[in-house]
């Protein structure tokens, strides 16, 4: 390792016309460390790792605006900003549907880097199933007023009326109502004519098959079959009245890469992704959060104190935990990455017949 | 198991960083329908062991349903992701998948063999950086392998993969891997590949896919994953001229004024003077935000904000770059253009054409030729059907700042879209512009008949109808202008209800009125042509001598003369306004063909018989015969 430092330094300093003690003493804020490792010193790890990077810097900032390059990351950053201005740019009315997810916390983030310093120019819209974790509302609450941005919240009247829930209807009836049906409901009301959405192509294989800007027609349907071409990043938002864009800016991330960039940027999400102690019971092999009262528990059952997380946010009777001792994120990334399970495994949604989603998302689901 | 380096179990922040300096490439899958697509990007994603056990263990029962490998599992189901593709077993829109080696990371994108699929197929090709084109060792090359290939060449792919597939049911023959390899280079000497690497492969059972296979000795070169983790694309043209297509204006307050986009090529630094296109107006950079940060430099394919140290009027649509290569400004191209529509295309009608950062209303003004895939021949055409590539003058109504396609992939591109049906209907790439319009100099140029013209892509020209009262004049003249609105071409039709009340209301129906009347109107006609316009008279104009008269003011060519030809008997059975019967009556006087003369043309351009053709197809034969003497089109 210190070979490779010792190698570089020369090279530099060869090309950029500084001696090497200059050079040393810009990297190790000592200039007879060199001659020391020439000797067989050693550098501690930490030590190591900041010489390396002050190295990276130096030698960028020499190669000018040609030495400048861009990671996976920065690429995939550019191409959602990108996204983002153009249906600002061609649509009259858009909205950002927010879910609270992950997904959702990074597509904010994005929308804030993209207009930055103007607030996004567009509301946020939550499309409430009244069943979310109660710490998800709270985190919702707070990130909107810190981006500024005005929060949209609609909940299908008629799920009020009937008192439709996941536990008195079952899952496909409240999902129905409360999402796909909200949902297109919230869209009609707000007059939108593009809603960004932050489904990602590799979560699911009709989804994979998605344009990036994705047609609407009037009853909010998506014809898998007929897709308009979507060449280059050339986006057509061109609508009729009552017809829409759906919007996914976030495709062409995979969820490493949304984990990678919740690291990199530091990014807020709900402390559910990360372990602690939580009251759960077992339902049909999967672990299910008590988070208030309206849980009926089956004779018998009593909720057990886990150290769980979730590896996705839902509706939280619909939400299988993991059991998990990682309470930080890095940990977190590391669970996942040893995973053999698609993260889709615990939501209930997926698991029917193999073109559920594409069926769904033709009726109007995001 | 989903991830399988031993760094993410030891040492997470390191596995994190290292993941954070891969390289990227962007893949696509193209070739003819059973090629096995499908099958290889399963394939890939199998071998790099990226298939989560959940996702497995439904292929696997996806499989003894719908598969068609027996007992093994049918890779292809992990990408066909549509109902109706795993039903039917073919791909009918492009999916994309993700997957990562220790070098690099791949978005592949996995496109549709069919014909009829084709511009799902330039969807997927339109980002690529490599076509991994996929023939089936038994047939070789076939018409779609041509197809896919000259679409990847036009599209600017530097670097394709030939993968010749089956290679087990050849009994990875080597005379026949050869013979391909030959017959695709040999054709691929036509088209604009900057290499070619051939590789003999079985998707089915993975060899050369991602490791090198035993079955093949004859063959060194590399397995195909292990070349796509090393080839070398030059994506990265950090050199090539300045350009940021001007997405979006941030203005926040009046203290700040940003012009946001992507930068498509080249690099920028702080202080740089740029010029902005095509106003031409010089400013310098004030400042580079990417967020909170504040940059000193920023490069190709990075989304921006730029401030500048003076107020210029910069707006969407415009193009920043460097003062000493700026790009050009124009309004007329000559371009590639490729057909996506069920609906063909229509040379002269107005279309939107949206490029990277703007739309502008245009039309195709005149079609050069047709290539046919086949043998990539130039073929005479009068239309673009459905996955038809041709040459075409295209002219916009407002010049726009352009790089030709082989310089600029994001500058040189554009798509055409409806304005009706608001589909994407084509796609297109610019060769060269044909006029320039260099706005900061303009050239003096005179506005005359030509231009007018020129402007409007067609050939003015009066249509005059003549015939008796209620022989169908104005009928079939609305039907003629309709059409001919219809494709975005200029016209005005005037008839008795626009002129007699107006221009003409001072004159009667007496011999010396109505020459008189023809007069005029053959001189507003005269007028409106040389506004470029197409107009339509329709009026009984009885007398030869004034319809002679009209045609030499107009020039010769510039007059066409239809006869709408309807016996006395048959337009006074009509008599759709009531006027036979009252002339009859004697309550009007001087009506042509009752106690007036109507003298019919002798030698028209165009002939109507009203008693065997309906008005529709009267005014499709007037529009064919306009079409067919290249009255709808200019030549450029």
């Amino acid at each position: 390792m210190s070979r490779d430092i010792i190698n570089r330094i020369e090279s530099f300093a060869a090309s950029s016309g500084q001696s090497e003690s200059t050079l040393a003493r810009k990297i190790f804020n000592d200039g007879k460390t060199l001659t020391r490792l020439r000797n067989g010193g050693q550098l501690t790890p930490r030590t190591q790792e900041k010489a390396m990077a002050a190295l990276d810097t130096l030698e960028r900032e020499a190669a000018g605006p040609l030495g400048q390059s861009l990671t996976h990351l920065d690429r995939l950053e550019a191409e959602s900003i990108h996204i983002m201005r153009e249906v600002v740019a061609q649509c009259e009315n858009p909205v950002m549907l927010y879910s609270v997810g992950k997904d959702s916390s990074v597509m904010l983030e994005l929308a804030i880097k993209a207009f930055y310093p103007s607030p996004p120019p567009f509301p946020l819209l939550h499309v409430d199933t009244r069943w979310k974790f109660k710490e998800m509302y709270e985190f919702r609450n707070r990130r909107a007023k810190e981006a500024g941005m005005e929060l949209i919240t609609h909940i299908n009247p008629d799920a009020i009326a009937q008192d439709v829930g996941p536990f008195s209807h079952g899952s496909a009836v409240h999902t129905d109502i409360t999402k796909t049906q909200g949902l297109k409901q919230a869209l009609d009301a707000g007059k939108f004519d593009a809603a960004f959405g932050g489904a990602r192509r590799d979560e699911e294989k009709s989804r994979a098959k998605e344009r990036i800007f994705s047609f609407r027609n009037e009853h909010h349907r998506w014809d898998a079959k007929n897709q308009r071409p979507e060449l280059w990043d050339i986006y057509n938002a061109r609508v009729q009245k009552g017809e829409s864009m759906r919007v996914f800016p976030i495709s062409n991330w995979t969820e490493l890469d949304i984990w990678q960039y919740i690291y990199r940027e530091n990014i807020q999400i709900p402390g559910l992704y990360l372990s602690a102690e939580r009251p759960v019971v077992e339902r049909d092999g999967g672990l299910i959060m008590v988070d208030d009262e309206r849980m009926p528990l089956n004779p018998g059952e009593t909720p057990m104190m886990k150290s769980v997380r979730f590896r996705t946010l839902g509706c939280y009777p619909l939400t299988g935990a993991v059991e998990s001792e990682a309470t930080t994120l890095q940990d977190v990334i590391q669970e996942i990455l040893l995973a053999t399970g698609s993260e889709r495994q615990g939501r209930v949604i997926d698991s029917d017949a193999g073109q559920s989603m594409e069926k769904k998302k033709e009726e109007g689901y995001f | 198991m989903a991830h399988h380096d031993p760094l993410i179990a030891q040492d997470i922040k390191a596995y994190l960083d290292a993941q954070e300096k891969k390289s990227f490439l962007r893949v696509f899958t193209c070739g003819s329908v059973d090629d096995g697509k499908s099958t290889l990007i399963g394939r890939l994603l199998y071998d790099s062991k990226l298939i989560y056990e959940d996702q497995m263990a439904s292929i696997e029962r996806d499989s003894k349903a719908s598969g068609t490998q027996g007992e093994k599992p049918d890779l292809a189901l992990l990408v066909d992701g549509l109902a109706a593709e795993r039903e039917q077993g073919i791909t009918i829109d492009v999916a994309y998948r993700f997957f990562s080696t220790d070098k690099r990371k791949f978005i592949i994108a996995d496109t549709p063999g069919h014909v009829q699929y084709t511009r799902n197929m330039a969807t997927g090709a339109s980002t690529a950086d490599v076509a991994i084109l996929l023939i089936d060792a038994r047939y070789g090359v076939m018409e779609q392998t041509r197809r896919h290939a000259f679409i990847a060449s036009l599209l600017g792919i530097p670097q394709v993969v030939v993968a010749v597939n089956k290679m087990d049911l050849v009994d990875f023959d080597q005379g026949k891997f050869n013979e391909i390899d030959e017959a695709f280079r040999e054709f691929a000497k036509k088209l604009n590949f900057k290499d070619i690497m051939t590789i003999p492969v079985s998707a089915l059972d993975g060899d050369n896919v991602t490791t090198k296979s035993d079955a093949a000795p004859w063959y060194r070169g590399p397995s195909l994953l292990e070349f796509l983790e090393v080839v070398e694309v030059d994506r990265q043209s950090l050199e090539a001229p300045f350009r940021l297509p001007v997405q979006w204006v941030n203005r926040p307050n009046l203290d700040f004024r940003g012009f946001s986009g992507t930068i498509a090529s080249g690099t920028i630094s702080k202080g740089d003077e740029i010029m902005a296109m095509p106003s031409g107006k010089r400013s310098k950079v004030k400042d580079i935000v990417l967020y909170k940060e504040s940059l000193d430099h920023a490069r190709q394919d990075q989304a921006v904000t730029i401030t500048l140290e003076d107020e210029i009027d910069i707006s969407r649509g415009d193009m920043i770059c460097t003062p000493d290569l700026p790009n050009e400004v124009a309004d007329q191209f000559q371009a590639h253009l490729i057909w996506m529509d069920d609906t063909r295309l229509f040379p002269g009608r107005q279309y939107i054409i949206r490029t990277a950062n703007t739309a502008v209303a245009g039309s195709v003004t005149a079609l050069k030729h047709r290539i046919d895939v086949a043998d990539f021949t130039e073929a005479a055409a009068k239309t673009l059907e459905l996955n038809e590539i041709g040459v075409v003058t295209l002219s916009l109504t407002k010049p726009i700042p352009f790089d030709a396609y082989l310089n600029n992939r994001t500058t040189g591109a554009f798509v055409v879209v409806d304005r009706m049906t608001n589909r994407t209907v084509g796609a297109g790439t610019i060769d060269f512009a044909l006029r320039r319009s260099k706005n900061i100099v303009r050239q003096d140029f005179t506005v005359d008949y030509q231009a007018r013209a020129e402007q409007k892509g067609q050939k003015p020209a009066t249509l005059w109808f003549t015939g008796l009262s209620g022989s169908g004049k104005s009928t079939i003249a609305n039907h003629v202008d309709q059409l001919l609105f219809e494709r975005g071409r200029h016209t005005y039709t005037l008839d008795g209800d626009n002129i007699r009340h107006g221009l003409n209301r001072d004159l009667g129906f007496a011999k010396e009125d109505r020459v008189e009347n023809i007069r005029r109107i053959g001189e507003v006609s005269r007028l409106m042509n040389n506004a470029g316009l197409i107009t339509m008279c329709s009026f009984i104009s009885p007398y030869r001598a004034e319809r002679q008269m009209v045609r030499s003011k107009a020039g010769e060519g510039a007059f066409i003369e239809i006869f709408v030809d309807t016996p006395l008997d048959v337009a006074e059975k009509r008599d759709v306004k009531g006027l036979y019967k009252r002339a009859r009556a004697g309550e009007i006087k001087n009506f042509t063909g009752i106690d007036s003369e109507y003298q019919p043309p002798q030698n028209p351009e165009i002939h109507i018989d009203t008693v065997k053709t309906s008005a529709e197809a009267a005014a499709q034969q007037i529009v064919d015969y306009l079409e067919a003497k290249g009255f709808l089109t200019i030549d450029v």
